[in-house]
């Protein structure tokens, strides 16, 4: 019965028109990072120190389409490499935390108790800091660097995903056929997965967009007070942080242009994922 | 009413109890003595042993964060390894400085929130909607250090009219009151200072309210629609009332407490927002406090932050609760 | 909403109203300084530049540096003495001296602040960590009192450049009263003899200075003097356009082209007496210690293979000038004859792959968290090493830390190789050669030689210079020396930094010491015409 939904909200989800704008720049990001070392007219981490802050087309130099930074690296193709990082990222921070969230909820919906209790005070504790704070004080004691800063933003994207799977998962568990299934012997912890994934897996894919676009603002946020990325990896908020001595002398392009990559790719994200939401939501379906 | 203050206040209490056993357990598994955690890599060994013996550190764990507790509760989050002073202590003198940022940001987001907001709502699908909605998308598409970066290129260095960062100039001095600066200066009738320090608050309250102001841009809008297609504004438009008083009096009222509510909970969440504004402008808040103590790896000044940063979020929350129930009669707190 | 508009309505207006007026200074003659912050104000416990410019107009020594030079001229002593063997120095004290807080100078005063650092069961040692004290003036036995206006201190060993250190921060007189009234909250209320006296220090926002009124030398001709923290170069650049400081610090090389076309600006800049370099750490009993740092070739590969022309061109920006010695050009004894290693990324290949590296190898660079004087953007530079030994092969990930947990850690040898400078505290290659590279001090956990460098023909010479008196012997040992560091290539040296300073048109009087002392005593407005 849950295709059939999936189904309508992507039919439902095709004609928005700003969902699929968000959704091509989604797919250009994706094809940029995927293509990065054909399309990248330089190596991201070469350096040539002679040339650098030098400006890009808007002084008709053709070389360095978007300008050099700082080392004279090539900025267009550290934003195409910078791709890669960000989307990946993305994509595995909310991954650890869809994982995180549904283990935690599963587990504290079907055992109930004071696991529940304990598991549910943990995740309004998550729920009264800001998420960059969690990741912020998770990465002082983890360490610097991607892969920590990766982990931190998946966890603190749990607790949401763990309040949806809970009460889904008290849902199906007060359901006549998980008694009869029971019965017949089948492990109960496996058809509370088996019947309560289909049942979130809507909500999960709405929450998990938008949360691909927070969890690449996060990390570029981690990057840039020096505890994400570490130099020289072209990660969009690490540029960002290397070029901020540039500003007052007048190298605006250092700065700029990483941040319209960020925000375009966090807008595909924001997009789809409303686009998506307004989909699912059949209340508002009805008004677009 | 006092019963549900109650009630909340222990609540308030449990989770702040239980965000210092996380953070507590947090920092005395990171790896290393914890003396050295607490004291600082370069501490004598005669400071180490003090150290051990005042906070326990050779016992049990649960013993040592009962220690931990009764220090806190006396006010001693222990010391700064970075500044050497109480962290309570400078927790508190920066903590007005964030509250003037965030108050101001908070007004910036709100009147221009609600005013686009309701614009919108009420000329749906015109011009002013879809720009409106546009910048509210970007707004929360974007980093706002970012943002931060490109205000400062535009307005303080390209333009030359506000600066790039602080409090106040040198050249003004105000007596510290209540420590936030609008107030103060007033209160002495300073009024260049006041100006200054004005001058001084816009661009990092564009930078941080931005976010909340989408927000609240979006949520007024589809809260005045939903109030808009109600039947008694129907009445009321049927009555012969004109659209303006029918908007003011009528809808606005009753969207207001979503509006409300998304204040709220964006005013708590602000404090995750100016860790990076005021880092970018220099501004001497809880912020920096908590980036600076996270990059010298100052775990008393990160434990302390994190409790108070709780604590104060916690206090907002009730605060926005408990004013509702003023707002709207529907909602009687038992 | 009616209400909230009409605020902001009265909110633009009153912008509107108050927008024009600016602030009437009918103030005493105030000159503003924008720098980093203080750590503390004892000029025997610190060791950072921005406590020790503070402290430069606050206190005195015994001796001096003349005005602009390293050569050494009385200060609170009038004259000196020393014994043949050069062991004993007898000092004749300035008679009539006050302290900032009517203290008289004398013999007792001298006593008190040497002894405090020496000697353990002084009752004012435990206040203090007094590093310096061990690093530069172990030779120091004993410093007695004769009678008011005389003093004797007695050395262990000849220490050649002996008067040289007398003129540093760390041998300031302070106020004995003073410190036994405030005991370890002392360091925050600083007095000295010097033209100016403490009045507040607001911990991240400002220190201000008073003219002394009881100046026993010229008086300063301004008679306030603050120095506000501002931690960002470029924000200390817009502070001085807006006119809100009227000197600063370490201007961001990126801002230099801007500052020297503006003509309401002043731009101070001169080679100073610091080395900024990258030292690769040899010590094999340390805990960062990476086998190839032992091969003199791998090391001589990567001084081959570090653009370090381009470094200082492209990121110092004209701030610095190419490093080829441990010490600075500016510096006597300073050897010409040394021939730096050129940039040849095909000589470094051969080189490794005669070290049996062909690949090149993975280790990690260290680099300093925050700017110094001899080097405005560690990260910047580390980041431009990085991808030049990328270029023959060798992986290196930078590390960093905070700037004292950094220090703790590099003298302790947990870094392969690190980014770190000197600024000399007295102008005798002593500072650069014995404290920076000398066996001796090379000890795990208080290294100054941070690349555990140990060359005992090179520990023989220094030795020697530290107890000859001749100058010409002195210049050939530290001439020997040089040479011997070049072919060890413990370090790549890679700038020395100028000091620059950046004034308002209307300041003036204002002398760059070598040492990079900021006095302002001399410091006047211009009156506009």
């Amino acid at each position: 019965m849950k295709d059939s939904v999936l189904r309508e909200t992507f039919r439902y989800t095709r004609r928005n028109r700003s969902a699929m704008f968000g959704l091509f720049l989604i797919c250009f990001f994706i094809f940029i990072a995927v293509a990065a070392p054909l399309i990248a007219p330089h190596n991201p981490l070469v350096q040539n120190l002679k040339n650098n802050l030098q400006p890009g087309f808007w002084a008709d130099k053709k070389t360095n389409f978007l300008g050099t930074d700082n080392f004279g690296r090539d900025i267009l193709s550290r934003i195409i490499y910078g791709a890669r990082i960000s989307l990946t990222v993305g994509f595995i921070a909310v991954i650890i935390g869809v994982l995180l969230g549904m283990t935690a909820g599963v587990v504290a919906g079907f055992l109930g108790g004071w696991v529940d209790n304990v598991i549910m005070r943990i995740v309004d504790i998550m729920f009264s800091l800001p998420s960059i704070l969690l990741a912020i004080v998770m990465v002082a004691i983890l360490g610097r660097g991607l892969d920590k800063a990766m982990i931190a933003i998946g966890i603190t994207y749990a607790p949401q995903i763990a309040r949806i799977v809970r009460s889904q998962t008290i849902v199906v568990g007060n359901n006549e056929f998980i008694e009869a299934a029971r019965a017949i012997g089948t492990p109960s912890l496996r058809i509370m997965v088996v019947h309560v994934l289909p049942n979130v897996l809507s909500i999960l894919i709405v929450y998990g967009t938008l949360s691909i676009g927070s969890a690449i603002l996060d990390a570029a946020a981690l990057g840039f007070l020096g505890l994400g990325a570490q130099p020289p990896t072209p990660e969009w908020g690490a540029m960002l942080a290397d070029g901020i001595h540039s500003i007052t002398g007048g190298y605006w392009w250092v700065e700029t242009f990483p941040g319209i990559a960020i925000l375009l790719t966090v807008l595909g994200f924001n997009l789809l994922g409303d686009g998506l939401r307004d989909a699912t939501d059949p209340r508002l379906r009805k008004k677009v | 009413m006092k019963y549900y203050i109650a009630k909340r206040a222990i609540n308030i209490f449990l989770t702040i109890f239980a965000v210092s056993i996380i953070i507590f357990l947090l920092i005395r598994l990171a790896p290393g003595d914890p003396a050295i955690t607490m004291a600082g890599e370069h501490a004598s060994p005669e400071v180490l042993a003090r150290m051990r013996a005042e906070w326990g550190l050779t016992k049990p764990l649960i013993v040592q964060y009962f220690i931990w507790l009764k220090h806190a509760l006396r006010g001693d989050f222990g010391q700064s390894i970075l500044t050497h002073q109480s962290v309570l202590v400078e927790l508190v003198q920066r903590f007005p400085n964030t509250l003037e940022l965030s108050i101001f940001a908070m007004i910036f987001a709100t009147i221009i929130g609600v005013f686009a907001g309701i614009v919108s709502a009420v000329k749906r699908y015109s011009f002013f909607d879809y720009t409106s909605m546009i910048i509210a998308l970007f707004g929360v598409s974007m980093p706002i250090f970012w943002l931060a970066i490109m205000l400062i290129m535009i307005f303080s260095i390209k333009l030359d009219l506000l600066p790039t960062g602080g409090r106040l100039s040198v050249m003004y001095s105000i007596k510290p009151l209540t420590h936030l600066y609008l107030l103060d200066s007033l209160l002495e009738l300073n009024f260049p200072a006041f100006l200054n320090a004005l001058k001084h608050l816009i661009l990092p309250s564009i930078a941080l309210g931005t976010i909340p102001m989408a927000f609240i841009a979006r949520i007024t809008r589809s809260s005045m629609l939903d109030v808009m297609n109600q039947d008694y504004i129907r009445t009321a438009r049927s009555k012969g009332l004109n659209e303006k008083a029918v908007i003011m009096k009528h809808a606005l009222r009753n969207a207001l407490i979503p509006i409300l509510t998304a204040s709220g909970t964006e005013f708590a969440m602000l404090m995750g927002g100016a860790i990076l504004t005021e880092t970018i402008f220099s501004w001497p808040g809880l912020g920096t406090y908590i980036v600076q103590a996270v990059s010298a790896r100052d775990y008393p000044a990160v434990q302390g932050s994190v409790i108070f940063i709780a604590l104060v979020i916690a206090l907002i929350n009730l605060i926005v609760d408990i004013f509702y129930s003023y707002i709207d009669p529907r909602i009687h707190y038992k | 909403m009616k209400k909230t508009l009409v605020f902001a309505l009265l909110l633009a207006l009153s912008v509107g109203f108050f927008a024009g007026c600016k602030p009437v200074a009918k103030q005493p003659v105030t000159l503003v300084f924008a720098k980093g912050d203080a750590v503390e104000l004892d000029p025997a416990d610190v060791t950072d530049g921005e406590s020790i410019t503070v402290m430069n107009n606050i206190f005195e020594g015994l001796v001096r540096y003349k005005a602009g030079s390293t050569e050494v001229e009385p200060c609170l002593a009038t004259t000196w003495d020393t014994s043949s063997d050069g062991l004993v120095w007898t000092f004749h004290l300035r008679q009539g001296v006050k302290f900032q807080d009517g203290t008289p100078f004398n013999a007792d005063a001298v006593v008190f602040s040497f002894e405090r650092q020496r000697d353990p069961n002084h009752p004012f040692h435990q206040y203090g960590k007094w590093e310096y004290w061990g690093w530069c003036f172990s030779e120091i036995a004993k410093t007695e009192k004769i009678d008011d206006s005389t003093v004797k201190i007695t050395l262990s060993q000849p220490f050649a450049p002996f008067l040289s250190t007398m003129a540093m921060f760390t041998m300031d007189i302070v106020s004995p009263t003073n410190c036994n009234q405030w005991k370890d909250q002392w360091m925050t209320h600083p007095v000295g003899t010097g033209p100016f006296g403490f009045v507040e220090w607001v911990k991240g926002d400002h220190v201000t200075l008073e003219k002394n009124p009881n100046y026993w030398g010229t008086q300063p001709k301004i008679d306030k003097l603050i120095f506000r923290v501002i931690d960002d170069p470029s924000s200390r650049y817009l502070a001085l356009q807006k006119g809100e400081v009227q000197g600063m610090e370490f201007p961001n090389p990126d801002d230099l082209p801007k500052i020297t076309q503006d003509s309401n600006l002043t731009l101070l800049s001169e080679p100073g007496l610091n080395v900024g370099y990258l030292a690769m750490n040899m010590g094999s009993d340390t805990p960062g210690f990476q086998k190839p740092f032992a091969d003199v070739r791998v090391r001589q590969a990567i001084s081959y293979a570090i653009n370090k022309k381009d470094i200082v061109n492209q990121l110092y920006k004209g701030t610095a000038t190419l490093a080829v010695n441990p010490i600075p050009p500016t510096l006597w004894g300073y050897n010409d004859a040394v021939q730096d290693y050129e940039y040849n990324p095909t000589k470094a290949k051969e080189l490794l792959k005669a070290a049996g590296y062909p690949n090149g190898f993975k280790t990690n660079l260290w680099a300093m968290p925050v700017s110094r004087p001899y080097m405005f953007d560690p990260k910047a530079i580390a980041t431009a090493i990085q991808a030049d030994l990328k270029q023959v092969g060798i992986e290196a990930e930078i590390v960093t830390y905070d700037w004292s947990t950094y220090l703790q850690k590099t003298e302790a040898g947990e870094h392969a190789m690190c980014l770190l400078g000197w600024t000399a505290d007295y102008a005798d290659p002593d500072d650069f050669l014995y404290v920076l590279l000398d066996p001796d001090a090379a000890k795990v956990g208080s290294a100054g030689n941070v690349a555990f460098y140990r060359n005992s023909k090179v520990h023989d010479l220094n030795k020697e210079a530290q107890m000859t008196t001749d100058f010409n012997k002195r210049v050939e040992l530290y001439k020997q020396v040089q040479q011997i560091v070049h072919d060890d290539a413990p370090w790549v040296p890679l700038a020395y930094a100028k000091q620059t300073l950046v004034f308002a048109k209307n300041v003036k009087g204002f002398v760059l010491y070598p040492t990079g002392d900021y006095h302002f005593d001399s410091v006047y407005f211009e009156t506009s015409k």
